[in-house]
């Protein structure tokens, strides 16, 4: 479903090129659960702009559900934004001044959905992350894992191929972070495809597929040994095929 | 999202801020307003002019003593060097002229008229009895000058108005004797009320035998002839046909001018039209400034919302989503205020004709229209280049701004 091959990220600062990526190369087949770890400047953020669209790559190859998406124009992008990429932010990025509702309906209305059904499916979404009683909350009524949840709705919301999640839990207490990881399990247990940036080793565990980057390039990428791994019976459609470092 | 919703998103974030888009809009407003009390103030003038030179009939033509380059110009009653027009000649024209239905000779003096201890300065008017039809002023109560009267250089007099009630007040004059300089005239009729007709108080002018103005002011000089043409499309043939009469009598030499109304008109109804013009173009500076107050608003409203646009983009709006939404709250925003503006100039207006009689207002419906199609225009105008950054924003950048 995603192939990435010798992807560069380079930016000019002042007299010096840096390459925030230097040659990233793996798949993701559908299904897969993966975590991409490493320390700060290593790449992990560039990485999910450029999965998530909102960033191009300076060289290489960039193919999502086999469309090279590195040489699309930025309506395509915007496109692809809506409809196959639902993104987690580490900030959450909810619209202040909107309730929990109308912020899951956004998507919507750029894929042009008519209201009745906007609301249908936002409805659904917040009940389905257990949010049903709270949709007529504004972002600073909510606590931060509940503000997390809204956004995870909003990135299902137009049932995008892949969801891209950059440090979920990052700006979460403990209690709040492992709720919204149950969340994710869940929609990796339903089958959906994720892709989570993540500092925290312990949530790294909880995939089934860890890369590791340093300084731009993939360090390794091995599959977990843990629960997830550990053979017992789930439902799943296609079985994972982890790439070689 | 359709175009109801869009507006009606537009509207809450216009409403997010309620004074600052008040004061935003107060810009446009202004404009708007001014545009429509100026241009309505102009057109009321103009109005005024046509209704007063159109009520002296379309088939008026003023022949006056001298060649003048303008038309409409007075020429005072005083020693000149310029050749006189005559009775003679105003009967010559009424003999010939065929295309002409009357030519009424007129002198014009001023002198003092006096009853019973009371005196009035007033305007002597000379005339012969087609007057009435020729300038539509008709006597209402007793007889205009009559043809007996002119050949018998009779002293009879016609008040108007206000003379009338000056000097006799509730009395009826009818028949009644004043003094005008020194000799004494027999009051045979009263004028209707008038006001003021071409520069003239109608009101308040006495009207008498042109050969009794003749004998009174002691000249054979006509002030001017009043010709009124057949018909108003034969104006043309039939001024060509006093040319060739006068020049005749007058030694070949065009010494005169033929003035028609519909000249006057259009001399004064161009004018009119082009400070119509100017003062809606002043107006519409001050429209302008409110374009470029909305036009600041939109980019300070831009980088405020640099983060929500960071969103938006992420989850998939395209730069014509953005471009468009930000548009039409400068759209709206203008438009409101024209709306606005456009109650306020016509409101405005109105208070101004009533308190102000002598300040005709008309308010016409593309004046109205043109105003607000202008404050839409400013918004779209002035709204494109904060839509266009909006738009043009990178999304990875936008969500990081604090």
């Amino acid at each position: 479903m995603i192939e990435v091959e010798g992807i560069w990220r380079t930016y000019r600062m002042g007299l010096h090129d840096v390459n925030a990526l230097a040659g990233v190369t793996f798949q993701i087949a559908a299904g897969d659960f993966v975590a991409v770890c490493g320390p700060s400047g290593s790449g992990k953020s560039t990485l999910m702009s450029i999965l998530g669209c909102l960033d191009r790559p300076t060289r290489g190859r960039y193919t999502l559900e086999g469309v090279e998406v590195q040489s699309l124009d930025e309506d395509a992008l915007a496109g692809l934004r809506n409809h196959r990429i639902g993104f987690v932010f580490q900030t959450f990025n909810l619209l202040p001044r909107m309730t929990a509702l109308r912020n899951v309906e956004l998507p919507m209305i750029y894929s042009g959905l008519p209201r009745q059904e906007r609301r249908g499916r936002a409805l659904e979404a917040l009940e389905g992350v257990g949010l049903g009683g709270r949709i007529g909350h504004r972002p600073n009524e909510l606590s931060g894992g509940e503000q997390q949840r809204v956004a995870i709705a909003r990135a299902l919301v137009n049932q995008p191929a892949i969801i891209l999640a950059d440090e979920p839990t990052g700006n979460l207490d403990s209690q709040a972070g492992k709720e919204v990881l149950e969340v994710f399990t869940r929609l990796a247990d339903g089958g959906a495809t994720i892709v989570m940036v993540t500092h925290n080793t312990g949530i790294a565990e909880q995939a089934e597929r860890v890369i590791q980057l340093a300084d731009g390039r993939i360090v390794s990428d091995t599959p977990t040994v843990g629960s997830r791994d550990s053979g017992l019976p789930r439902d799943r459609e296609s079985a994972s095929s982890p790439s070689g470092p | 999202m359709d175009v109801r919703e869009a507006f009606a998103l537009a509207l809450e974030m216009l409403a997010a801020n309620r004074v600052r888009t008040a004061l935003t809009m107060l810009g446009v407003v202004i404009g708007v307003a001014a545009i429509i009390l100026l241009v309505s103030l102009g057109e009321g003038a103009t109005a005024y002019i046509t209704q007063e030179l159109t009520g002296l009939g379309t088939n008026l033509l003023i022949i006056t003593p001298g060649k003048t380059q303008t038309s409409g110009s007075f020429h005072p009653p005083t020693a000149s060097t310029v050749r006189k027009l005559t009775y003679e000649d105003s009967v010559a024209l009424h003999r010939r002229a065929t295309l002409l239905t009357d030519a009424v000779p007129v002198v014009l003096g001023t002198g003092k008229i006096r009853y019973q201890g009371v005196s009035r300065d007033v305007s002597v008017i000379g005339v012969t009895p087609e007057f009435q039809r020729v300038r539509h002023l008709y006597v209402e109560i007793g007889q205009f000058v009559g043809e007996e009267d002119v050949e018998g250089r009779r002293r009879v007099v016609v008040l108007g108005r206000t003379v009338k009630r000056e000097l006799f007040g509730e009395e009826n004059p009818l028949g009644q004797f004043v003094t005008l300089a020194d000799s004494r005239y027999r009051v045979i009729g009263i004028m209707e009320r008038k006001g003021v007709s071409l520069g003239f108080d109608i009101d308040d002018l006495v009207f008498i035998p042109v050969k009794s103005a003749q004998d009174l002011f002691d000249t054979d000089r006509l002030f001017e002839i009043l010709a009124s043409v057949r018909s108003p499309d034969e104006i043309d043939r039939a001024s060509q046909q006093v040319k060739d009469i006068l020049m005749r009598r007058h030694g070949n030499r065009e010494d005169f001018t033929l003035t028609s109304q519909g000249a006057i008109l259009s001399a004064f109804t161009t004018i009119l039209k082009i400070l119509t013009a100017v003062l809606g173009g002043i107006a519409g500076i001050s429209l302008l400034v409110g374009g470029i107050g909305i036009m600041n608003i939109m980019l300070v409203s831009v980088r405020e919302r640099t983060r929500e646009i960071g969103i938006r983009k992420a989850v998939g709006a395209r730069r014509r989503d953005i471009l468009g939404q930000f548009l039409l709250e400068s759209v709206v925003m203008s438009s409101l205020g024209g709306g606005l503006g456009i109650v306020v100039g016509v409101g405005g207006a109105k208070i101004l004709s009533l308190f102000f009689a002598y300040l005709p207002t008309r308010v016409s419906s593309w004046a109205t229209l043109m105003a607000f199609g202008f404050s839409a225009a400013v918004g779209v105008f002035f709204g494109v280049y904060p839509a266009r950054r909006a738009a043009l924003l990178d999304p990875i950048q936008a969500l990081r701004y604090e």
